[in-house]
């Protein structure tokens, strides 16, 4: 039975699904769904349901949900606010749906749990309990928990993420969390400061596929691995143009093989270096590094990717795809050698992600 | 609850939200946090969207009474309207 291989974009203006055979060549688009809500992450959930996490000015925080591939949805914000008194929450931000839970992050940072398909959700309250929660500080996009990593084989344990604040870690179903942030700079700090418990700017971290242990992370200040759950983190940034970029993403098959988009700085613009677009990909966990860019634009692109919007699809052969702030969205059916636009003129990217369904 | 019947005026974007919800309906309310728990009585989920967990009135929701903009413990009297409409806001 032939595959349908949709991608769930998640934009300014609401959400797309695009989908495409398995050849991965002619792309249908549709959207916007989401009444045009800012989108910031679509996920296809283990109940096989699209969820979309976003925030309206007006109405606040909601997590979306379709049954039927994006035709229709309903919307939830049950649950979603901290107690009373506290800064309301103005967004939901990244999904995560593993071992019968679906999590969203949001804006001010902090943990939400629903464990009945995103009808209601509850406060994991155990993580800004952390100390260093007075000392989280806002980046450019908010104070954000912006990645959610789960365990593939254990519910109980978690990563996330949170611009400014860093990587965290809980063993134990989100009870207690513990900073994992060994060996991540924060470059704005003065040089004895550089590598503080908390307070790192993390931009990405994604999980290495059969090796829980092994996260790799796109920070504001370098690119790291670990094989260690976190613990300790060592730069991988070396032969890259710079160190500063978004989003990092892992090939679904192999362990070692990893692509960032290096920006130019943070300083300097925030788009591809020199306006030459690029994807690195390493085959050696990071070890070296060798440059993508056949089909992509080669003058004149100054666009930026954000920290949600590379993906990688399940095929043998993995298809690559990400979505720029300027609304285009790039695609590579062969790991990253050669890239097609796949689309053009859409709102600004939050997030790319992909789902293949079976017939 | 209230005896006062108060006349409401939702705004568009809302209604889309809650599409069996008219834009204009009469409810019983005292206060406008009172209007906000009747709204929600009626539209499991439409308080939440109106009232934050401070609790104030969101930041980009406005609600006019008697011609000044409203605040959640602000009184309404039988007969008047209350217009709820959302502000200058996006992108």
């Amino acid at each position: 039975m032939a595959k349908r291989v949709l991608l769930l974009v998640g934009t300014r203006k609401g959400a797309f699904v695009l989908e495409s055979d398995e050849s991965r060549l002619q792309w249908s688009i549709n959207g916007p769904y989401c009444e045009a809500w800012p989108i910031n992450h679509v996920i296809a959930g283990e109940d096989g349901a699209l969820y979309a996490a976003g925030g309206n000015a007006w109405f606040g925080p909601a997590v979306w949900k379709s049954t039927d591939l994006g035709e229709s949805w309903t919307r939830s914000a049950d649950g979603l606010a901290y107690s009373e008194g506290e800064a309301p929450v103005t967004s939901a931000w990244s999904l995560s749906s593993a071992h019968g839970r679906l999590y969203a992050g949001v804006e001010p940072a902090g943990l939400f749990e629903s464990t009945d398909g995103g009808k209601s959700f509850t406060h994991v309250s155990g993580l800004r309990d952390h100390p260093s929660k007075p000392d989280w500080m806002p980046g450019a996009g908010g104070l954000i928990l912006h990645n959610i990593v789960r365990h593939p084989d254990d519910a109980n344990q978690t990563w996330i993420a949170i611009s400014a604040a860093g990587v965290f870690y809980t063993a134990d179903g989100g009870k207690s969390w513990e900073a994992r942030n060994k060996g991540t700079r924060c470059d704005y700090y003065p040089g004895d400061m550089r590598y503080p418990e908390t307070g790192q700017c993390v931009h990405c971290i994604v999980m290495a596929p059969g090796r829980p242990e092994r996260l790799y992370q796109q920070n504001h200040c370098g690119m790291y691995r670990c094989d260690d759950g976190g613990k300790s983190w060592r730069s991988v940034e070396k032969g890259l143009p710079s160190s500063f970029g978004f989003p990092v993403a892992v090939h679904p098959h192999d362990a070692d093989t990893l692509y960032y988009i290096p920006l130019n700085s943070d300083s300097g613009g925030r788009y591809v270096p020199d306006g030459k677009a690029a994807v690195w990909r390493s085959r050696d966990a990071g070890e070296t590094w060798q440059d993508l860019r056949t089909g992509l634009p080669q003058e004149n692109a100054y666009f930026g990717v954000l920290r949600q919007a590379m993906a990688t699809d399940k095929e043998a052969n993995a298809g690559i795809y990400f979505g720029t702030n300027t609304g285009s969205l790039f695609a590579s059916n062969d790991a990253g050698d050669s890239w097609r636009e796949i689309a053009a003129h859409l709102p600004v990217i939050h997030s790319v992600e992909s789902v293949t369904l079976d017939g | 609850m209230a005896e006062c019947k108060v006349h409401t005026v939702l705004p568009d974007a809302l209604v889309r939200l809650f599409p069996e919800a008219p834009r204009r309906l009469d409810l019983a309310a005292s206060t406008v946090d009172e209007l906000f728990e009747a709204l929600d009585s009626h539209f499991p989920g439409m308080a939440e969207c109106l009232r934050d967990n401070r609790p104030s009135i969101r930041k980009h929701i406005n609600v006019f009474v008697r011609g000044e903009r409203a605040v959640l413990s602000t009184p309404l009297e039988t007969g008047e309207t209350v217009y709820i409409l959302t502000a200058i806001s996006g992108g």
